[in-house]
């Protein structure tokens, strides 16, 4: 592989546009102008995109209909827009909620504000594989219980939760479930009706489609409080002028989803393995984080003892190959991943951990330079570190 | 996010490893905060005669430790203990701000291998 070849396996943090989707996308921003609201013909066209748009989305995840599909800038909002906007709508019938500890921020977040306007939330552990603990929501529920949200995976171990069997649990207590699939959605096949599942995150870019466009699924009969006050689009729950070469980029793309997901799940499935047995195989002390096979297929996700993350990083970036890390040196807080933290690692394990994300372009040439290059790494690192023990140098 | 510098002594680290009959060793941070590092010195003379490090921790904290080693090395004692994390982020192009408490680190680790000299000075090791 020459030197200037560079290695994109960040997926989780941001992917490429598929080019038949930006082709989809651009008539929207030149001659396709209108705004879906107006009258004209322009305005009737754009429309009927947005519509279209919105029925693809619904076909991707089996919505009832697309009447349930609201449209938003991405998976935050439409998190921010399931938890605040169930709990105000629904305070009169209770003020708790349940979610986990490995959520994404604009889980966690929005549902430790509910707790400065008198909501009580409760946080469920998980295991070492990062499955939520069952048995804490079972004896979590109460009547006080308006919403539960856990997230279909987690990206940055992978874990893929028993969303079936937790949607039972929270609907015989007769709360709503809520699953941010921003993590899964386009790659494992999401069914809100077959699962269970009463408000779905979904978001485009995680599905190769533009960024800045995302949806919320609220099952027919849920009520929600709008975050967002305007004109009255998205049936009032959203307004704002809507993002249309954005929701034609997103329906076009979960189009082409729906129809090549299996095949290319598969293709990464294989991919996935053969980088995680690479880079755990050859090294002493390295681990594998989250579940071995209930986990998404383009995660791999390892930690190697006595070394950093960053600098393992810096490293692989050297070599042409992106990656990321759960370590404290990578994000703004100096604290490390609350991800790695709540499935038991202890911070100094945590510190070591490498997460590497395989997308469409990502081939078994490059899965294999990067088993190659990584024991180098990690020995030169190891080499340099004071935890090392000596005999592992020798 | 790093000046070339600071990724220059990340790819290539100064003074790297142990002195095992050191005259004086330092040992700051811990492995919790994702950064340690260990300084240790040879003194003649009053001055530093050789110097290494290990580091356990992201780039900055690798890049501060070579640094240290090269803006110590030769200086005397007294020259040495004035070193700050200033100093270090300085000779490194700048380090980014939530980077700043690596490179303290670096400085706190001489200046601890520096006492642990003197502490003992005159004793055998």
């Amino acid at each position: 592989m020459s030197k200037a070849k560079r290695i994109y396996m960040d997926h989780t943090a941001g992917r490429p546009v598929d080019p038949r989707v930006m082709e989809a996308m651009l008539p929207y921003m030149q001659s396709l102008c209108g705004n879906p609201s107006s009258v004209h013909s322009f305005g009737q066209e754009a429309r009927q995109a947005l519509e279209e748009a919105r029925t693809k989305v619904a076909e991707s995840i089996n919505a009832e209909s697309k009447e349930s599909i609201f449209l938003t800038s991405g998976a935050t909002e439409s998190n921010n827009m399931a938890i605040k906007g169930v709990a105000f709508r629904n305070k009169d019938r209770g003020k708790h909620i349940i979610t986990s500890n490995i959520e994404h921020m604009s889980v966690l977040n929005p549902c430790k504000f509910l707790m400065t306007k008198g909501f009580k939330v409760t946080f469920l552990p998980v295991d070492q594989y990062g499955f939520v603990d069952l048995t804490s929501l079972e004896e979590e529920l109460t009547n006080e219980t308006i919403l539960v949200s856990i997230m279909y995976a987690n990206g940055e171990i992978g874990t893929i939760q028993p969303i079936k069997e937790i949607s039972q649990m929270v609907h015989r207590n007769n709360a709503y479930l809520h699953v941010d699939a921003a993590a899964a959605n386009g790659q494992v096949p999401i069914d809100v009706n077959d699962e269970g599942i009463d408000l779905l995150t979904i978001s485009s870019n995680d599905m190769y489609g533009p960024k800045g466009v995302g949806a919320l699924y609220i099952k027919k009969g849920i009520r929600l409080e709008p975050l967002i006050h305007g004109g009255g689009q998205e049936r009032g729950l959203r307004s704002g002028t809507e993002n249309l070469p954005g929701i034609v980029g997103f329906g076009k793309v979960a189009e082409i989803a729906k129809e090549e997901m299996p095949t290319e799940s598969e293709r990464l499935k294989k991919l996935r393995d053969k980088l995680i047995k690479g880079l755990l195989g050859p090294i002493p002390h390295s681990f594998l984080n989250g579940h071995p096979t209930k986990r998404l297929p383009n995660n791999a996700a390892v930690r190697y003892s006595f070394i950093e993350g960053e600098s393992i990083l810096l490293d692989l970036d050297m070599k042409g190959v992106a990656a990321s890390s759960g370590s404290a040196c990578t994000a703004k807080t100096l604290e490390p991943s609350h991800v790695l933290r709540a499935i038991g690692l202890k911070h100094e394990e945590a510190h070591g951990s490498l997460l590497l994300t395989l997308g469409k372009q990502n081939t078994e040439e490059e899965v294999y330079y990067v088993i190659r290059i990584m024991p180098e790494i990690v020995k030169r690192l190891r080499e340099m570190s004071p935890l090392t023990p000596k005999e592992l140098m020798e | 996010m790093y000046s070339e510098k600071v990724m220059e002594h990340f790819r290539n680290p100064r003074n790297m490893g142990e002195i095992p009959d050191a005259d004086g060793v330092g040992t700051v941070g811990n492995p919790v905060c994702g950064d340690m590092m260990t300084i240790y010195i040879k003194v003649k003379d009053n001055r530093i005669d050789d110097i290494k490090f290990k580091t356990f921790g992201c780039g900055a904290a690798i890049a501060t430790s070579s640094m240290i080693t090269e803006i110590a090395k030769g200086k005397t004692l007294e020259e040495a203990k004035k070193i700050g994390r200033s100093n270090v982020a300085d000779s490194l192009g700048g380090l980014p701000k939530v980077k700043m408490h690596c490179s303290n680190l670096a400085a706190d680790a001489l200046h601890t291998a520096i006492e642990d000299y003197q502490k003992h000075k005159g004793t055998k090791r």
